[in-house]
């Protein structure tokens, strides 16, 4: 099966971001870049399929040239190439997932497994917008896979509220996947290495003929309402007689 | 401005409460823009729900049937609310920021070419020009953003919008034709995960445990404090991951996000994904027994202690409240 992994390099979510002293973005020195945590659980249950019923796993990522080490780190989880629309980091959603389906074509995926969403912008929109664009069924959410026996559909249960739903896609399909459908492996030292030599195909933005301008711009940051907390109590007692009494919340 | 759609959510017949606050800032839009504020709901049978939503202050509520829609899909959904944009020449979509809105919306901004604001807090106009807030990198930033193109579409922020009221004067309900092809999707089945207590989203008062309460079988514990204050349960993503809570359950920046009135963040460590969905809870108080804990930053009662000797005697102490 021929697989499409989309990845995103994202601030390292870990650490709490700082915001530009005129609101114009977000501090980005000293911080490291990582893959994006939605899209390394994409990476890995392609990994998986690829590991049980043959293909090639593809990573796809649309952005800057120093995007090539995140991609790298991709490959080095066993991925076996990829491409890397070059472009800047102003894209919108709509604008990526355009670009995605110029590449899903030209590659002629048979599935694209991608993060729900990427946890800087937090907009979980491009795998659903790719599947319209595509005319593809969608499955986002997903917490299983389970391809049918001629592997012409998939069955995918999905994260959603009230529980888990499972829907049946037939394929070529996006999925987009959520923290429970596996834990990522590590790349290997070996695996490291191979990734250097294995091929990463640039492509500039402006070959692929796509209508780049943005719908959807963010024109300043700010920092949310600081919450005054820090508060301490003694004991049970206490807790329950500020909670009556102060909070009035019992 | 033209007027404005509201996509009613609803479990198989039954009007979701979250439906409330998109109506809430759908009106606030129609507030800055102009524009009347109507309803759409899709189902087979779900006329009641039709009824429910006519009674929350909404111009009309269109009501969309036929069998292709008895079991919600992302396909057909977006496709039948993209017809009745166009025939009722709607200028903005909300639905709420739910998995029910995260799923569809995206796939209608596809279909239209239309931008989509995700899980707003805020409209403003700036000048004659329309400004959304949006939280972002899981909410340590507030984006203010700028859209461009028609129809605008928004999935909503529960929390930031209060819900309308209900059970108000019935707008009328039309019936519209509706026509949709689930294109290589259909439902399989649905695994529910039930409970008694309040809806998460809806609580007054939540309960909460993280990777501290250790094993399923401790969440015993989380339930009984839970019963004496007529709780949600909620757990973090380390619980999840653990296999001792059910997928929605889990509060953070990919889960749900609360803010009730009181938020009980027992053996949480308070990372930043799970701080995103709890911190504009009213009151947060925290049991864990790592006093460096960062969920104490955001606690307004902070309890160092062992959950298993602590949670036993605040069950005491609410039940003595209760009989005095």
């Amino acid at each position: 099966m021929k697989i499409l992994v989309p990845i995103k390099p994202v601030p390292n979510p870990d650490e709490k971001v700082k915001i530009k002293g005129d609101g114009s973005g977000i501090v980005l020195d000293n911080i490291k870049m990582v893959v994006n945590p939605f899209c390394e659980i994409a990476v890995e249950e392609a990994l998986r399929i690829r590991e049980k019923l043959t293909g090639e796993v593809v990573i796809v990522t649309v952005g800057p040239k120093e995007t090539e080490q995140q991609v790298r780190t991709s490959l080095a989880m066993g991925a076996d190439r990829a491409v890397l629309v070059e472009a800047g980091t102003d894209l919108d959603s709509l604008a990526v997932a355009k670009v995605l389906a110029k590449v899903v074509a030209d590659e002629k995926a048979e599935i694209v497994l991608m993060g729900k969403q990427s946890v800087d912008d937090d907009n979980n929109q491009v795998g659903q917008i790719l599947a319209a664009v595509l005319g593809w069924p969608q499955a986002t959410f997903a917490s299983k896979i389970e391809f049918s026996a001629d592997n012409k559909k998939a069955n995918v249960t999905r994260e959603v509220d009230g529980g888990l739903e499972t829907i049946e896609v037939s394929l070529p399909a996006v999925v987009t996947v959520d923290l429970r459908l596996n834990e990522p492996r590590y790349a290997s030292l070996p695996g490291i290495m191979k990734a250097k030599k294995k091929e990463m195909k640039v492509v500039p933005l402006a070959s692929l003929g796509v209508d780049t301008a943005p719908r959807v711009k963010v024109l300043s940051y700010a920092a949310p309402k600081l919450r005054a907390g820090g508060g301490r109590v003694a004991d049970v007692a206490e807790l329950v007689s500020k909670l009556k009494n102060e909070a009035k919340v019992l | 401005m033209a007027d404005i759609l509201v996509v009613v959510e609803h479990q198989e017949g039954v009007f979701k409460k979250n439906t409330l606050s998109v109506v809430t800032a759908a009106k606030a839009l129609a507030g800055l823009t102009g524009g009347e504020v109507d309803a759409l709901v899709l189902g087979d049978g779900a006329a009641a729900v039709a009824d429910v939503a006519a009674g929350t202050g909404v111009r009309k509520v269109l009501l969309g049937e036929g069998a292709a829609f008895a079991k919600y899909l992302a396909a057909t959904t977006a496709v039948a609310v993209a017809q009745v944009v166009k025939a009722g020449e709607y200028g903005a979509v909300f639905a709420s920021a739910s998995t029910f809105g995260k799923d569809f919306m995206p796939r209608m901004s596809g279909l239209l070419d239309a931008p989509l604001a995700s899980d707003i807090v805020g409209l403003e106009k700036d000048g004659d020009a329309l400004r959304v807030k949006r939280p972002m990198y899981a909410g340590n930033a507030i984006g203010t953003v700028e859209m461009v193109g028609a129809p605008l579409l928004f999935t909503v922020r529960q929390t930031a919008f209060d819900a309308a009221a209900m059970g108000g004067a019935a707008a009328p309900v039309e019936k519209v034709a509706v026509t949709a092809e689930a294109g290589g999707t259909a439902f399989v089945s649905m695994q529910e995960t039930k409970s008694e207590r309040p809806e998460l989203t809806e609580a007054r008062v939540i309960v909460s445990a993280g990777r501290g309460i250790k094993a399923q079988e401790n969440f015993k514990l989380v339930e009984e404090l839970a019963d004496q204050l007529n709780a949600a349960i909620g757990a973090s993503r380390a619980s999840v991951d653990a296999g001792w809570a059910p997928n929605d359950w889990q509060v953070g920046q990919t889960g749900k996000i609360v803010a009730p009135e009181l938020y009980i963040a027992l053996g949480i460590s308070g990372a930043i994904q799970h701080l995103a969905g709890m911190k504009d809870s009213k009151v947060i108080v925290a049991i864990n027994k790592d006093e460096e804990a960062p969920i104490f930053q955001v606690a307004d009662y902070g309890l160092v202690a062992d959950l298993f000797k602590a949670v036993p005697e605040l069950i005491a102490e609410l039940k003595k409240l209760k009989s005095a």
